[in-house]
């Protein structure tokens, strides 16, 4: 299947990156080329075959629900971009 | 001493030990290295005053007894280290300041190691060339005009130019193999959960592994050992027990049998590969390895199925990105959603926006079977290929790359032709495997080239002992006129 540039610009929307009109048309034709390349998988038959969605032979382990450790609101906040004393601080979002 | 940064790590290690050298001389000499080495633009952060510290800290005190006394060590700007800037070579990460250490620097600093400083890499270990980091391309020191591979680019360059011992890079598709391979230098991908992703900035989580970047098959041992180990903050760290891969290093190889996949021999694959793949399996044959022809039918979807699963999970990983808790935000945008979208398209690059966007498309509703799952399928059949051979061989021996270092520019307008790159080296991530890239000859460019050896799980042990043996009876040496100084 082929990629237009309305599709591109809804999944652009959906990743959260807004694209500079004057170069959809290259991003259309990069990304073409790479979804023609990947589409080599549609050779395969893989109705028979498990996904495999993980790569390790052990399952995840789990831990006990304990704090282990706490008290760092400033590391936390030290690389924010804006904030204030205690919170992050973004354009406001409710009139 | 003038030449003590010509050496390997494990002879650097032995002039610390018997006093020949100081670790603050050692630690100066790599400071004048890297101060006339600024052409290669290797590095995005140093550290030296803290690495000066360091060393007099470790000479006013001296303890011999752990594996890397004494030893300055630049490392890739994708390990988050406590204090000092931390990039990922990204415009987004361009001011960001971690409040903790990654495991595996950790691991290293353990280890009587300390930091010298942070190496370029390709924007979020996106790029087989390193042109896509936002701190601008790494020159490979084989030419001035030569990519040093990618992603763990500015390692292999520094490495090469002997601006720091040994090195640590990471490998989702083959960012530690390739730029090894491109500069002479042996790298290592370890198996999956080896060595611990905590604290690593995340590219593709069930790919991403860390490995040790050195001058010499014993160095990288060392690094392995020291670098790797249980982590309980990683959940998908093997809990074993530790290794002693150099103590173990062995090069009797009699009786080993080594795998070659006929699949490995690709379309317009230029003779001197062949002929080099040629050299490294009659070494093996005269050292008394047992060479076996070997089929992975599914190799040539590997590349396919890596570029559906890699930006997958890279889309969302970097949905952390939003310009609220760290790192770049745009002044730009009337409203919340418009500053998102202002600070991801002004903070990412343009690769790595492809495959977020490629990730997002994936994954995205009503295409996920036909894509994501699919990978998942054929990932399944990579692996079961590997599952199969390992029944028969104990190692497969393959070239790295598909070519030697590229021009700075060649591939940087086609995806595609550079992801091609990664051809060799991408089926092991998918299965998760260890590999090892070692030197083995020039091609007729004078380019070094290397092979790839690639072990059973946790099987680091045998492709070292394998290398180790090869290293010896190969004949290889790297000899880079320093034109840059």
């Amino acid at each position: 299947m082929s990629l237009d540039k309305e599709k591109i610009k809804h999944v652009a929307k959906l990743a959260r990156i807004s694209v500079d009109e004057a170069k959809v048309d290259s991003l259309t034709k990069d990304l073409n080329s790479i979804f023609k390349f990947i589409e080599q998988l549609n050779e395969l038959n893989t109705d028979k075959v498990e996904p495999l969605t993980s790569i390790l032979n052990q399952s995840l382990r789990s831990r006990k629900d304990e704090i282990s450790d706490g008290k760092i609101r400033e590391k936390i906040l030290k690389n924010s971009p804006k904030k204030n004393e205690e919170f992050f601080v973004v354009p406001k979002v409710v009139e | 001493m003038s030449n003590i940064t010509n050496q390997s790590l494990s002879e650097i290690l032995e002039s610390i030990k018997s006093k020949k050298i100081s670790s603050l001389e050692l630690t100066q000499a790599y400071i004048k290295n890297i101060e006339n080495a600024k052409k290669l633009n290797a590095f995005v952060t140093t550290t030296f005053d803290q690495a000066l510290e360091n060393a007099k800290k470790f000479d006013n005190k001296p303890n011999n007894e752990k594996l890397l006394n004494g030893i300055p060590l630049a490392v890739k700007d994708l390990f988050c280290t406590e204090n000092v800037k931390t990039t990922a070579g990204s415009n987004i990460l361009n001011n960001f300041v971690p409040s903790y250490e990654s495991t595996v620097t950790k691991n290293l600093w353990n280890n009587g190691a300390f930091l010298l400083g942070k190496l370029n890499c390709d924007e979020f270990a996106m790029g087989s060339s390193n042109e896509t980091s936002f701190f601008g391309n790494v020159i490979n020191p084989i030419g001035d005009h030569l990519v040093p591979g990618g992603s763990s680019g500015g390692s292999s360059s520094a490495l090469a130019a002997d601006l720091t011992p040994a090195t640590i890079g990471t490998d989702t598709g083959g960012s530690i193999r390739q730029p090894a391979s491109f500069t002479g230098t042996v790298g290592l991908k370890p198996t999956y959960g080896l060595c611990s992703r905590w604290g690593i900035v995340a590219f593709a989580s069930s790919l991403d592994q860390a490995g040790p970047m050195t001058k010499t098959v014993n160095d990288c041992s060392i690094m392995l050992e020291a670098m790797s180990g249980f982590d309980e903050k990683d959940s998908t760290s093997i809990n074993k027990k530790k290794e002693t891969y150099s103590k173990n290093l062995k090069d009797n190889i009699k009786g080993l049998k080594i795998g070659i996949p006929k699949e490995y021999r690709v379309e317009n694959m230029p003779k001197e590969i062949d002929e080099l793949w040629e050299k490294g399996k009659k070494i093996l044959k005269d050292l008394g390895a047992q060479l076996i022809d070997i089929s992975l039918p599914h190799t040539k979807y590997a590349l396919p199925t890596y570029y559906i699963v890699a930006p997958a999970e890279a889309s969302s990983n970097l949905a952390r990105y939003d310009g609220v808790r760290y790192g770049y935000r745009s002044q730009k945008g009337k409203d919340l959603i418009e500053m998102y979208e202002n600070t991801r398209s002004e903070g990412f690059g343009d690769e790595v926006k492809r495959r977020i966007l490629i990730g997002t498309y994936v994954l995205s509703s009503g295409y996920y079977d036909a894509y994501y799952l699919k990978a998942q399928k054929v990932r399944q059949l990579i692996k079961k290929d590997f599952d199969d051979s390992f029944t028969k061989v104990d190692a497969i021996l393959t070239p790295s790359t598909p070519s030697s270092a590229f021009k700075i520019g060649e591939k940087a307008n086609d995806p595609v032709s550079m992801y091609l790159n990664d051809i060799f080296t991408v089926p092991v991530n998918l299965a998760g495997l260890p590999a090892l890239s070692i030197p083995a000859g020039l091609d007729k460019q004078g380019y070094p080239l290397g092979l790839q050896l690639i072990g059973k799980a946790l099987d680091e042990q045998k492709i070292l002992n394998i290398g180790y043996a090869f290293e010896k009876n190969c004949g290889y040496k790297n000899e880079i006129k320093k034109w840059w100084s």
